[in-house]
């Protein structure tokens, strides 16, 4: 019988390691016997209903023994149709249907449609409302990593971690609840503003979440960045370099894994991006593994905004006072004449947005989520595209992983970060 | 329909209310930004295959380009150093209704230079077709089967142009486009009887099928050649 050696190479370099921690060394290399079984290819079926897939994705896979040599992904379980249903609604009723996208980090979906419709309509939004959104974006970047790293340390093997960034976004999810009423599916922002301002108390959680955030942090990162096991099934796996990173569409944390230091907050800076003072990490072998490094160190700079925005967290009024746009308050609607007439009409037909079309892209958890909003004067939307960083993603893992091992291919799956209610929309 | 409530869903049916495209550039926020270094551009190098050029809500430029050459342009402005339009941030499709021209819309952004620029094709209802520009940026590939899916229109040149949302053997049209109601065009009935009575072929693509081939019997005659690898058989 045959045999064949197999070395197993574990980390980069003997220096490499997180903080100065060792990492493993590579191991004796191993004879292993190699039975002769032909050269049949495997037809392998992998979802719609598995939890490696992270949703409701089917993967079917040509293997040639345990080497993939072909991915066909298969979507469109999770279909809902938003784009058509947000046709039918006025601009304000679209926003229940973002949350739905992405439910692991809603409030970024929420506020970039509203950012998007605002660009259309040339709608200001008071400084206040500005920094509110920041921090909620930042948040609920946290809590699509840290469900992440959640997720990823399951398809790797550990269980620890997964608990210890579960129990911090239980802590998101309370944040979420005492703002909007939802813990995920918050549909917290209006167009010109929010459902509300926030409630009392709200910033000061808010501050000591982020305060308690980094301790669990190190936790993960002692737990899984220099763990022997986690560094085999990690590095040099699904490798892209970084021009083919730009080709293939990748964003966000996908992207600058591979080298490329793109973010919409530095480049399209929105929102005074960029007077906030924070990096955005870079990977280097675009390899699974800094895909991993890359997001938590994200997760680490988002608390850096959050502090500072939370610093100059502005008073004044959440929403536009115009009354073409936001509601009037409940007490000026029972006492005044006018202020009834305009919550009835914005009410009953909404607000009127000017022809034309308008594109905005945002940094969200999983990449450049764009939304492309087309009016015609009335009061819904002609076309309301979302650009979905997801969607994009996805579409790569075939390429990701070609010759790569089964198992490679979950972590593969996994390192994409993908979530999809929004893929599917 | 017949089927369907009367009530209330009759001005779903009809969609909303168009719009004219053709209008000239945007009213509302759109405050007249400088001339876009590109557009110059292109005119000068394409002439008379560049159309009319809107500037949207805070400057964001769009430009109509002959559908017929957009695999030219779009080539150049990736590839001209001094243009250098490496990533396409998105590729989709608008329907504006009563039988109006579908707009096909590139939206690029060059990271080198840290522009952005929105290109537009026109394409009559009769002939839903443009070059697919899958060999330039590999994320269009996945994006023009999204068009192709949700507004029908074809994409010449792509490599694997199949339904990517809707099921494959999906009857009821593209459900994007405006003349499509929001229901579906079958009945309720018939979308069930049709979800529950799928074959294997429903869930396999072609290709698919290759690989698992027809499964293995074990006796008699059937049951050699299946087990005979291919290449010799």
């Amino acid at each position: 019988m045959p045999t064949k050696t197999v070395e197993f190479a574990v980390g980069r370099t003997p220096e490499m390691g997180v903080d100065s921690r060792p990492a493993y060394g590579p191991l004796a290399p191993i004879d292993v016997a190699e039975p002769d079984i032909g050269s049949e290819h495997m037809l392998i079926n992998i979802g719609p209903q598995h939890p490696a897939t992270h949703g409701v994705l089917r993967l079917v896979c040509e293997l040639d023994g345990e080497t993939v040599l072909r991915v066909i992904p298969h979507i469109g379980y999770l279909h809902s149709g938003f784009e058509k249903l947000g046709e039918y609604r006025s601009w304000n009723q679209v926003v229940p249907l973002t949350d739905r996208m992405d439910y692991l980090a809603p409030l970024i979906y929420n506020c970039a449609y509203v950012m998007s419709v605002e660009e259309l309509m040339g709608i200001e939004v008071t400084e206040r409302c500005k920094v509110v959104r920041v921090i909620l974006m930042e948040l609920d970047r946290i809590f699509g990593h840290l469900l992440f790293a959640g997720t990823w340390s399951i398809d790797v093997g550990a269980f620890t971690p997964f608990l210890y960034t579960f129990q911090e976004r239980e802590k998101i999810y309370s944040l979420h609840e005492s703002l909007t009423g939802a813990r995920i599916t918050t549909s917290a922002t209006r167009v010109g503003g929010m459902m509300a301002d926030l409630p009392e108390g709200w910033a000061e959680a808010c501050r000591k979440f982020v305060n308690e955030l980094p301790h669990t942090l190190d936790q993960v990162d002692y737990l899984l960045a220099s763990n022997g096991i986690h560094l085999g099934r990690t590095q040099n796996v699904g490798i892209i370099s970084g021009e083919d990173a730009i080709n293939y569409g990748f964003t966000g944390p996908n992207l600058r894994a591979s080298g490329v230091p793109y973010d919409v907050r530095k480049d399209k800076p929105y929102y005074d991006y960029e007077s906030y003072d924070f990096e955005v990490p870079i990977g280097e072998h675009g390899d699974c593994y800094d895909r991993f490094i890359v997001r938590l160190e994200e997760i680490r700079q988002s608390i850096r905004i959050i502090n500072q925005a939370l610093d100059r967290l502005p008073g004044g009024p959440i929403n536009v006072e115009d009354p073409r746009i936001s509601l009037p308050s409940k007490t000026d609607c029972m006492n005044d004449m006018e202020s009834m007439i305009h919550h009835f009409k914005l009410i009953t037909e909404g607000i009127h947005a000017p022809v034309g079309d308008s594109w905005f892209s945002v940094e969200a958890s999983k990449g450049e989520l764009g939304m492309y909003v087309v009016g015609d004067g009335g009061t819904n939307p002609v076309r309301w595209r979302v650009r979905p960083p997801s969607f994009v993603n996805l579409s790569v893992i075939p390429k990701l992983a070609e010759g790569h091992l089964m198992s490679d291919l979950i972590m593969i799956n996994a390192s994409l970060d993908i979530v999809l209610g929004e893929i599917d929309r | 329909m017949a089927e369907e409530s009367p009530s209330g869903l009759d001005a779903v049916e009809e969609g909303p209310s168009a719009s004219d495209p053709g209008g000239s550039a945007s009213a509302g926020a759109g405050t007249l930004a400088p001339e876009h270094p590109t557009v110059q551009a292109l005119r000068a190098r394409f002439g008379d295959a560049v159309g009319r050029q809107e500037v949207g809500s805070r400057g964001q430029h769009v430009v109509f380009v002959d559908p017929s050459r957009n695999r030219d342009i779009l080539e150049w402005l990736k590839e001209d150093p001094g243009q250098d339009y490496q990533f396409l941030s998105d590729l989709t499709a608008v329907d504006y209704g009563g039988g109006r021209p579908l707009h096909v819309v590139y939206q690029l952004f060059s990271m080198t230079h840290h522009r952005s620029l929105r290109v537009k094709c026109e394409l009559p209802v009769t002939a839903l077709e443009i070059d697919s520009v899958q060999p330039l940026w590999k994320t269009a590939d996945w994006l023009e089967r999204e068009v192709y899916d949700l507004f029908g229109i074809r994409f010449n040149g792509h490599p694997d142009l199949r339904r990517i949302l809707m099921p494959e053997n999906y009857a009821e049209g593209h459900p994007l486009r405006k003349d499509f109601p929001l229901r579906g065009r079958f009945s309720r009935a018939e979308q069930t009887r049709r979800a529950l009575s799928q074959e294997v072929a429903a869930f396999y693509i072609p290709e698919e099928m290759e690989i698992g081939r027809e499964p293995q019997l074990l006796d008699g005659e059937a049951g050699e050649a299946a087990l005979t690898p291919r290449d010799e058989a």
